[in-house]
């Protein structure tokens, strides 16, 4: 008999951050019963800790912005490989969605003529990120979370969906488990909404919580539907490098759009060395222009502000080279510039992270910061209006979704992103969940077979650690798919992965069912392998260097690259790769992209 | 430096349990999560522990440590003489569940009862103006990261279990003093909070500013200037009759 309890909704949202909750909200809002379920406790999603800002063409600070700037900075920081269409839609939603935060309660820093104070950041023209000091992620979060609890929406919490429940070819449910009794649970649903963030935990150095296992992206590729632009990884340029407990902790780019500087231990700025020539024209020549900058606007823009994918890559060239810090870092200044109560009021949070994790007083000394595993730019391929994916009834929001970001995202276009696209993503969701169809069934024994594999690591007879096994992984993803590719290590990779997968399926857990981390990391092994390979198949795929992608064995990018993207998909339990190309960008704003 | 620590951590669950030993090692600079990580990894698989950022962020990884409530990801492994062995322990407010995972339910609970947000209109631009020097202390509230360590000392609830319906404890006060200093807000909670909330049930004694990891001062800045309003409008008559007519709070109150 089954061993699980079941529920039905119109709308089952997978994950509780900015996309899922804003997802919810609006499922809800047009009238669908509508669930949350979300691995850890309620407002506790990464989200939580982004912490610069919301991007959004709010012309608060410099009334010459406007979504087209907006849409052409986020084009060109993506390498052009962005969907065109979602990037429009962004750059002309992104200021309704943040005034709407405001509506519902957020505080957002403020200008002095009482308007919402807007931050410099990387790859934007203009000072352009809506914050609250450094921790913007937990106002959004808390803000939503509000919001959803208010709507009365159902949240399931600590629970892990497994699989997505599919009726002949579309969605019918999905099913999980509760982490705090180990029981299981089917969730019967016309329509699921992804909202499951990313897969940074496939990486040792990374600023991603636990819960970044790539769930949403395995979910949708186990069920049939297409991932696009997997090859594309963001490491952030900066995160913190010791002591090594805190490697790879975020340090936000807020420090260098609030005027820190990087500098290399000879004490060069040596950002000037690695302007590329597609943002030549925009940047500064000399560190008097970038100097200058800060208070005008008429000249090039400090090149420690080029997009991420730019200084991430020079960090690691200056460490490689040996011109890094003790602890195999860069480092960070922004004492030199500004004042302490400066320093304190605009970036607490980090303040306070330096001083007890490290004994570093940012406002005396400089940081050392080094490229962390920060966002997944490629993910599930969806429609741009509407987020379905190629599976009717799965519709995808904010990192777990493909094709907004291309090859490289712009700092603070993730929340922008989370609250524009989760709004979509909920409205469609609703929409088709209402639409007069007959009620997809979810096939009970097709459940009861996935319930008694998940419970197959307390009867193995292996021995393998799933710790240990996660560990390897991110060993391998770190050193081999890591920032710098070449197809040598990527080959490596793939046995590498095989022997991995071969292990996973002789894990053995110790305990009990109750709120077990071993049991549920087991569990987590599937999605971060299967994902792992994605990133790895993809990255092999794309034979050239561009944004996130370094290819070392391919370092031109290749134009003709620049018009596919790479799909994966799973059919008869192998993956599938094709190029495929991107849809034509129409004339008027393709001009857009060439106006300097 | 790495150094050998032996880490004396609650294993147990609704039913009982006790303290048991490991011991791991230390390396330089680490907080007590890493080193709980360590003993997972090598020793206990099964040990039930939440966290997520590991920065100090979201609040998810409280515990009691030698005693003091804190969060295991922001304390240092120096803070602690090395030949003694580091206790581990839930907070003691909340059902157990297992090993350091406690039934925090109860505050999810009582955010529901939070009458919520309701602003004013926007102005005539579509804007709303508010002065930096007028958010700044909803800001403070803001800050919170719902790490419950507050509802874990307090002495009302956690030495009295009947008061677990009646008073909605520091962390809801912060939540109703935020909306009621918002600037925007419309909504009027006092009432509510004396005769629902059971605000009069604080006695100051300031134990939840005390381990607040974010510095919020919740007494000073939230509780104490919540119960003076609560008096305005409950013991004045004068004013209780100006309330009751116009229905609304004046601008010039905040």
């Amino acid at each position: 008999m089954a061993d699980y309890e079941t529920h039905s909704f119109d709308v089952v949202v997978v994950g509780a951050g900015g996309a899922g909750l804003r997802a919810a909200i609006e499922a809800s809002a047009q009238g669908a019963r509508t669930a949350m379920v979300c691995k850890s406790l309620l407002g506790k999603a990464h989200t939580v800790m982004a912490e610069g800002g919301i991007a959004a063409a709010l012309a608060n600070v410099y009334p010459e912005d406007n979504w087209r700037v907006h849409f052409r900075d986020t084009m060109r920081g993506g390498k052009l490989l962005s969907n065109w269409r979602m990037a429009q839609i962004h750059a002309q939603e992104a200021p309704d969605r943040v005034l709407e935060l405001e509506e519902w309660g957020a505080l957002f820093d403020r200008t002095a003529d009482g308007r919402i104070l807007q931050r410099d950041f990387g790859g934007h023209r203009y000072a352009r990120l809506a914050h609250v000091g450094d921790r913007t992620g937990l106002e959004m979060i808390r803000t939503l979370q509000h919001r959803a609890v208010q709507a009365g929406i159902e949240v399931f919490m600590e629970c892990t969906i497994t699989r997505l429940l599919a009726d002949g070819g579309r969605i019918a449910g999905a099913l999980g488990y509760r982490r705090e009794s180990g029981r299981f649970v089917v969730f019967r649903a016309s329509a699921v909404v992804l909202a499951t963030g990313g897969v940074g935990k496939a990486y040792k150095v990374t600023s991603n919580s636990w819960e970044y296992t790539g769930d949403g992206h395995a979910l949708a590729l186990w069920a049939g539907a297409d991932l696009i632009d997997m090859e594309f990884v963001q490491f952030h340029p900066t995160g913190m490098v010791w002591p090594p407990s805190v490697r790879g902790i975020l340090v936000t780019e807020g420090v260098r759009g609030d005027g820190g500087v990087l500098r290399n231990a000879l004490g060069e700025r040596f950002m000037f060395r690695y302007i590329p020539e597609m943002f030549r024209a925009e940047t500064a020549e000399t560190e008097e222009e970038a100097d200058r900058w800060y208070t005008d606007r008429s000249v090039g823009r400090t090149p420690d502000l080029l997009p991420r994918d730019e200084v991430a890559r020079a960090i690691n060239t200056e460490i490689k080279e040996d011109r890094g810090s003790p602890h195999g870092g860069v480092y960070l200044d922004i004492a030199t510039r500004r004042d302490s109560g400066y320093i304190t009021r605009r970036l607490p949070g980090m303040y306070h992270q330096f001083l007890e994790l490290a004994d570093v007083d940012i406002t005396k000394e400089p940081m050392e910061v080094g490229p962390t595993c920060h966002y997944m730019m490629g993910g599930v391929r969806v429609d741009a209006e509407t987020q379905a994916s190629t599976l009717p009834g799965l519709f995808a929001a904010g990192e777990v979704a493909g094709g907004m970001h291309g090859a490289n995202r712009l700092g603070g276009n993730s929340l922008s992103d989370l609250l524009v696209f989760g709004q979509r993503a909920g409205r469609s969701a609703a929409e088709y969940a209402g639409r007069p169809t007959a009620h997809p069934v979810v096939n009970t024994s097709e459940a009861e077979e996935l319930v008694r594999e998940a419970l197959q690591p307390f009867e193995a007879t292996g021995s393998e650690n799933p710790y240990t096994i996660q560990q390897d992984l991110q060993e391998c993803m770190q050193t081999m798919v890591g920032i710098i590719r070449t197809e040598d290590e990527l080959t490596k990779a793939f046995d590498e992965l095989a022997v991995l997968t071969e292990r996973a399926g002789r894990v053995r857990v110790e305990g009990h069912r109750q709120y077990n981390p071993g049991w549920h990391l087991a569990l987590d092994l599937d999605p971060l392998l299967a994902v792992s390979e994605c990133i790895a198949r993809a990255a092999l795929e794309r034979t050239e260097s561009r944004g996130a992608q370094t290819r070392e064995d391919y370092p031109d990018t290749d134009p003709e690259l620049g018009k596919v993207n790479v799909v994966v998909r799973q059919r008869k339990g192998e993956l599938v790769l094709t190029r495929e190309p991107l849809p034509p960008i129409p004339d008027e704003l393709l001009a857009l992209l060439e106006d300097v | 430096m790495a150094a050998n620590v032996v880490m004396r951590v609650w294993r147990g669950d609704a039913g009982g349990g006790e303290f048991r030993d490991y011991e791991v090692v230390a390396e330089e600079g680490e907080v007590v999560l890493d080193v709980l990580h360590r003993v997972q990894a090598s020793q206990a698989g099964d040990l039930a522990l939440r966290w997520n950022c590991k920065a100090g962020r979201c609040g998810s990884c409280s515990a009691e440590i030698n005693g003091l409530p804190r969060l295991t990801c922001m304390t240092r492994m120096n803070l602690f003489p090395q030949d003694e062995p580091v206790i581990v322990a839930p907070m003691s407010t909340f059902p157990l569940i297992r090993d350091l995972v406690t039934d925090v339910s109860l505050n999810y609970e009582t955010a529901k009862k939070v009458p919520p947000f309701v602003p004013r209109p926007r102005e005539p631009d579509g804007t709303y103006r508010m002065q930096q020097a007028d958010i700044d202390r909803v800001q403070e509230f803001h800050r919170c990261i719902e790490c419950f360590l507050c509802q874990n000392v307090c002495h009302v609830i956690r030495d009295h279990e009947e008061n677990k319906d009646a008073f909605a404890g520091p962390r809801m006060f912060i939540r109703y003093a935020e909306l009621e200093m918002h600037p925007l807000d419309t909504n009027d909670r006092r009432e509510l909070l004396q005769a629902r909330a059971g605000l009069g049930m604080c006695n100051i004694t300031k134990c939840c500013t005390e381990v607040c990891p974010e510095r919020i001062r919740i007494t000073d800045n939230a509780i104490i200037p919540l119960k003076e309003r609560v008096v305005d409008v409950r013991y004045d008559p004068i004013v209780w009759l100006g309330r009751k007519i116009r229905r609304r709070k004046s601008a010039g109150q905040r």
